[in-house]
């Protein structure tokens, strides 16, 4: 064996020191001019390969995807990896907290000029703006309500979903604040801000005996329904028209008399942004009419927020029949929650989940 | 400067190059350790002692909420009780998952030490590990295809009893169990093995050759002498079983809500991190009590 003498230390040291700094100096991600990274639901139209091919056949710009699995995963990615990311979809009620936390960055709508046929309400979003500056392009909106296996009953009232007809067939959306949402609904309350959480606790809890499973991917509700576990389920408008059209499933979507938990995407710009340009420009086709059919038709898509996108659908298109805009009247939109009231739906919603474990 | 270097390595050179004059003792071992330490305080301490700080705040330090310093985290299971429940279903979960760990692992091991030999032991040593080259959620979903109704079980079942009902279990704290032995049986199995395979066969002779029947030999040799392999795969299994969420949340359906899945929920839905770092103290303290009440009686058989 060596003896440990200066020099060996030395070397081992100077060895040591060189690996370090050689770790340091591995090159950096390096972003091509013409790339934009986009930050999404994992097959939730932008990432289509027939759209990235057209996009980028027009423009010259490449697009590639990170996805995240809940909308608070999207605000964490957003916080933690600056520089990262171009083109965020988020949610209506996410994008005014991420606003306030100055995430994003403001919308120059000259360079979206499809824009100019987005419905005005959507557009003038409160939760979309702040002081009359938008920060985000409205995109699609859709509902959350029943979905029900085809041949059975269409349930009038959220109230179904505790009846002892579906015992051990309902599959419930583990998602705090649609779940707090629906039980207001039930008890007759405001959904965004329900006086009496005690009694949205209780109806959550009397549909115990029903509930089969807590579904928390689309891809885990088409397989449990296609096992035939569950009929009646809380569920997305747009996913149960996708599971219709491309898995051939029995489903059928029902808005009940209570009316529907409704949500508007809009598209942002991380106040980080490398290419902001490249971003408005595919901003400005996932709003684009011709984008818009062929995603709707082929893949199945929720309603876009251009009017002239959505009617330029055929008339007996399940999208258009599922997202009626009768629907509109009874829908409450999701809205921001301040912090202390999304603790309190995620106690409601922890302790319900207890629960329905004991 | 250059001619002065010179100079002193001439006069260097002129001393016997064997000669060379030691280092204290204290910087080789300074150097020799500091790569070990450094790289267990940035793997293992900072993030640690990060979370540590974590849960003594009243919210997640990323954006603009202000932070304070509190320990309201820490009144979790006083403030909502029912997570008292699902601490001790946690526990049960371990529990049950360890014992059968156990007895499936101890019996395992014993076959492959005391019946097999060279190549076959190889090979059989190879296909346990072969389950750990899969990602552990492609097993857990290949299980729901098995378990659920209509499933892989219950045709065969129909195949040969065309009018019985379902045997699903799916969705229910049996398939949960069930999942979790399957992912972590190796560890017990190797643990076990590596405790028994030290066994001198002469050992065993000398008891057969004494009249000891099998279940002598069971309980007063292999057991009490492969006693620090059970109780080190006890401990690699009951600990992150107890923190899992995986299984519990595709198996467990809607009683899959544990300790496990209300600090995933904390972290990756309601963007709590201290509510769920102090959860994970609080469950790490459970645990080491837990360690330290059995330890001693552990300490206490083995000796006697």
């Amino acid at each position: 064996m060596t003896e440990f003498s200066r020099r060996n230390t030395l070397k081992l040291m100077t060895a040591t020191l060189a690996a370090g700094a050689s770790f340091s100096l591995l090159p950096r991600k390096v972003f091509a001019a013409g790339q934009i990274t986009v930050l999404n639901w994992q097959g939730y139209g932008t990432d289509e390969a027939w759209s990235l091919k057209q996009f980028t056949e027009k423009t010259g710009i490449s697009v590639v995807h990170d996805y995240y699995s809940s909308e608070s995963e999207m605000l964490t990615k957003l916080r933690t990896n600056p520089g990262a990311y171009d083109l965020v979809v988020l949610n209506a009620a996410r994008c005014a907290q991420a606003v306030a936390e100055d995430l994003l960055q403001p919308i120059d709508f000259s360079k979206v000029p499809n824009a100019a046929t987005v419905d005005e309400t959507l557009r003038g979003n409160p939760n979309f703006s702040k002081d009359g500056v938008g920060f985000a392009v409205p995109w699609v909106w859709g509902m959350t309500s029943l979905a029900i296996r085809e041949g059975k009953p269409k349930p009038e009232s959220y109230k179904a979903l505790a009846d002892a007809t579906y015992k051990g067939r309902v599959a419930m959306d583990d998602d705090a604040i649609i779940n707090v949402g629906i039980g207001a609904l039930m008890t007759g309350q405001d959904m965004n801000d329900p006086q009496d959480l005690a009694a949205v606790t209780e109806a959550l809890k009397s549909i115990k005996p029903n509930v089969k499973l807590l579904w928390s991917t689309e891809d885990q509700w088409n397989k449990s329904f296609a096992a035939n576990e569950f009929d009646l389920s809380v569920f997305w408008s747009g996913g149960s028209v996708r599971s219709k059209r491309n898995s051939k499933l029995p489903v059928e979507f029902v808005v009940p008399k209570e009316g529907a938990v409704g949500w508007v995407d809009g598209l942002g710009i991380p106040a980080t942004a490398p290419n902001p340009e490249g971003a408005l420009a595919f901003a400005n086709w996932l709003i684009d009419p011709a984008f818009y059919v062929e995603w709707a038709t082929k893949v199945g898509a929720p309603a876009s927020s251009n009017s002239a996108a959505l009617n330029s659908l055929p008339a007996d298109d399940l999208s258009r029949q599922v997202h009626n805009p009768e629907y509109l009247k009874t829908m409450s939109i999701m809205s921001a929650l301040p912090d202390d009231r999304r603790e309190a739906f995620n106690n409601v919603w922890q302790e319900v989940k207890a629960f329905y474990a004991e | 400067m250059q001619n002065d270097q010179l100079a002193l390595a001439q006069t260097r050179g002129s001393v016997d190059p064997r000669v060379k004059r030691p280092l204290p003792a204290w910087v080789s071992t300074t150097a020799l350790l500091l790569p070990t330490y450094g790289w267990l305080t940035i793997a293992i301490f900072l993030p640690l002692l990060t979370m540590l700080a974590f849960s003594f705040m009243s919210a997640t330090p990323m954006g603009k909420t202000p932070v304070e310093f509190t320990l309201k985290q820490y009144r979790a299971f006083i403030d909502q009780p029912y997570l008292l429940r699902i601490g001790f279903n946690s526990l049960m979960m371990g529990f049950w998952t360890t014992l059968f760990c156990a007895i499936l692992g101890f019996l395992a091991a014993v076959a492959l030490v005391r019946a097999t030999v060279g190549k076959t032991r190889e090979t059989l040593l190879v296909l346990i590990l072969l389950p750990f080259w899969t990602n552990g959620l492609v097993r857990v979903f290949s299980w729901t295809m098995v378990l659920r109704e209509n499933g892989f079980l219950d045709n065969i079942l129909h195949m040969v009893v065309p009018d019985a009902g379902s045997i699903s279990i799916l969705y229910t704290r049996y398939a949960v169990v069930l999942g979790l032995v399957h992912g972590y049986l190796p560890y017990m199995i190797l643990t076990c093995y590596i405790a028994l395979v030290t066994i001198d066969d002469a050992i065993i002779e000398a008891a057969a050759s004494l009249g000891a029947r099998w279940w002598t030999i069971l309980y007063k040799i292999l057991i009490p002498m492969a006693a620090p392999g059970l109780i080190s795969g006890a401990v690699l299994i009951f600990i992150p079983v107890i923190g899992s969420f995986m299984e519990p949340r595709i198996l467990g359906g809607r009683v899959g809500v544990t300790m496990g899945t209300v600090i995933e929920d904390q972290f990756t839905q309601a963007f709590n991190w201290p509510l769920g770092a102090s959860l994970s103290f609080t469950l790490l303290a459970v645990v080491l009590a837990i360690f330290a009440t059995f330890s001693g009686v552990l300490r206490g058989r083995t000796a006697g």
